[in-house]
């Protein structure tokens, strides 16, 4: 326990010295990159709570990434610049989508549940995709970013560790959840319906209540994708960005609340990597980066059943 | 919004529903018989209508391309099954997904390697292009209701084959319990295969026969995979009679919501508010459908025994 806290803390040290690092080496695509990594580590740390501790395989999560951008840009066009206005709308918006969503789907069960939540994105793409007023399929442009006043979002480097702080607060919030009473009555609905039930727990509640805060827990970082990217489009709920959500869980391991910081550092990196190879045989190969991607995702599956964190931790007692 | 109009459009989600129930079927039989769920059943119906499209340029002829593409996919489907998938049966849900997905991106990108990442144009063939009469003043292509016919004979012959042959026996006895079934001497391992690869012929034929309708390009099966859950979901996973009535219920639903939302609408509210709100709410009616019978009936309309 004390050696994996000494290595968060040396990882969170190496992201605190990245940005003057990549200044003083004129790279700062790397900024940009592990800034987008973080936001997206926001979302599967959300994710990690309803997958990984409620045991809700939830193939829709990209959806509120997009309500959350969406409220960004929505406001941002009918000009309310207020970043605190953001947030509010689009972490209130998400939880109040998860709400509706979550009512329906936490219903059913297995096969049903992956299928209906991954139906519901796609819904929301589809709206996305016929609000002409806002882009429509193309997507629309950022009228304004988000004005926090304390943090400048259009500084590179003060949005970083922006991102890193809220990617870091993500962590604590979902430890303490994990932990409280709360926590403990949704992992045990988890591993033992009948017998949360035998004790007086029905998990229909306490699985919806996780899977709003998950939902508000992204969407927040949906606002903050939107400010990064500087765009919104449907795309940002396309099913392959679930896909690629529930894998940065899988890969760091659904066991710590961390985990999924670090698979969606591994999911992000080797994609970088894979372009990086690829470019070195010919520029014409980068774009099909994904015929590598795909079957190194059916093999890690296949092999490292519990993630990367699994490669070093002790085998299940 | 004559009567002739209405009866194109109802023609149209028939049809639009048999393709829909031809993935159906493969895939509710996997999911339901096999407890396993395949993302890349959508990648199947892109290789079929791939293969076909290639085949029928090569060789010259439509029905050598429909031959090969039903014959590759049936080959590609099972090559999958025994090199990746097979070892999966035993894994849960999420692993099931995983691994899928990733071959789902393994598949779209091979295509796009293969034959680039344009749409390409079927043309369905010389003999099959023109129309016919149905009543005085009406008329339908001949494609779309050859593919009505092909769609509903394929039902029957699949209601056929589950229900009073020994194959079909066999397949819902597997259903009810696997174990069992390999106790008494069938070779469990081999029927599997051999349902995953009708499976993914019947996806072939789906999207080969979907091709000269709809654009072929990479990422053609997503589309069409995730309105085959809310098929499935409709019509309850592992009967095939659910996933029949749920495809037409859901051709019929999109087609007819697409064509007439926007117009009905117009008649309540202003029309440019009729103009934005309509495609929206059409292209949404599917998964709204799909909330209403789950909150009814969240095992789906034919639940399907054991």
């Amino acid at each position: 326990m004390k050696t994996r806290l000494a290595l968060w803390g040396v990882a969170v040290l190496a992201l605190l010295a990245l940005p003057p690092l990549m200044l003083a080496l004129e790279q700062p695509f790397y900024i940009d990159l592990v800034r987008r990594i973080m936001i997206l580590a926001i979302a599967a740390v959300s994710l990690n709570l309803i997958l990984g501790y409620g045991g809700l395989v939830s193939f829709g999560h990209a959806a509120y990434i997009g309500i959350g951008a969406y409220a960004v840009g929505i406001l941002g066009f009918y000009g309310v610049a207020n970043g605190w206005a953001h947030l509010a709308v689009a972490i209130g918006a998400s939880a109040l989508a998860a709400l509706a969503i979550g009512a329906v789907s936490i219903r059913t069960s297995g096969i049903y549940f992956i299928m209906i939540t991954l139906a519901f994105t796609q819904m929301l793409y589809y709206l996305g995709i016929s609000l002409a007023e806002f882009g429509g399929d193309d997507g629309m442009r950022l009228k304004t970013r988000s004005q926090l006043g304390f943090v400048d979002l259009s500084d590179p480097v003060a949005f970083y560790y922006l991102a890193l702080a809220v990617m870091l607060a993500a962590v604590v919030l979902t430890h303490r959840i994990v932990n409280s009473r709360f926590g403990m009555v949704l992992r045990a609905t988890r591993s033992n319906e009948a017998r949360s039930r035998a004790v007086g727990f029905s998990p229909y509640p306490y699985r919806l209540v996780a899977f709003v805060i998950a939902g508000a827990m992204c969407g927040l970082a949906g606002a903050l994708y939107a400010n990064h990217t500087n765009y919104i489009t449907p795309g940002l709920m396309d099913w392959k960005e679930s896909g690629d959500l529930m894998f940065m869980v899988i890969l760091g391991g659904m066991g710590s609340t961390a985990g999924p910081v670090l698979g969606a550092f591994a999911l992000l990196l080797t994609e970088e990597l894979l372009k990086f190879l690829l470019e070195l045989v010919s520029k014409d190969w980068v774009e099909y980066w994904r015929i590598l991607m795909g079957p190194l995702l059916v093999l890690s599956v296949i092999f490292f059943r519990r993630g990367l964190a699994g490669i070093f931790a002790k085998p299940d007692a | 919004m004559t009567f002739g109009l209405v009866f194109e459009q109802l023609l149209n989600g028939l049809q639009f529903g048999v393709t829909l129930f031809l993935m159906a079927a493969g895939l509710t039989l996997v999911v339901g018989i096999m407890n396993f769920i395949n993302l890349a059943h959508g990648s199947l119906y892109m290789v079929g209508a791939y293969l076909a499209l290639a085949a029928a340029r090569w060789t010259g002829s439509y029905l050598a391309g429909v031959g090969l593409g039903l014959a590759g996919t049936l080959l590609v489907g099972m090559l999958v099954e025994v090199v990746a998938l097979r070892t999966l049966y035993q894994r849960d849900h999420l692993d099931q997904v995983l691994a899928t997905f990733g071959l789902i991106l393994f598949f779209n990108e091979l295509v796009a390697i293969l034959w680039g990442r344009a749409a390409l144009f079927a043309s369905p063939p010389s003999w099959l292009s023109g129309h016919i009469d149905l009543f005085t003043g009406s008329r339908y292509p001949a494609y779309r209701a050859a593919i009505i016919f092909i769609g509903l004979i394929t039902a029957l012959i699949l209601w056929y084959v589950v229900t009073r042959t020994r194959l079909g026996m066999l397949i819902r006895a597997g259903a009810a319990n696997r174990t069992m079934v390999a106790a008494l001497g069938v070779n469990i391992r081999l029927l599997y295969t051999l349902v995953f690869g009708f499976g993914a012929a019947l996806a072939g034929l789906a999207g080969l026969m979907a091709g000269p309708i709809y654009n072929v390009q990479p990422g053609m099966g997503e589309l069409i995979l995730i309105q085959v859950f809310v098929v499935i979901v409709i019509g309850g996973i592992g009967s095939v009679r659910g996933a029949l009535v749920g495809a037409v219920i859901v051709g019929i639903v999109d087609t007819l919501g697409r064509a007439f939302l926007k117009p009905l609408m117009a008649t309540v509210i202003s029309a440019p508010a009729a103009e934005s709100a309509g495609p929206a709410l059409a292209s949404m009616l599917i998964y709204l459908l799909m909330a209403a019978v789950l909150a009814f009936r969240p095992q789906g309309l034919f639940p399907a025994r054991g």
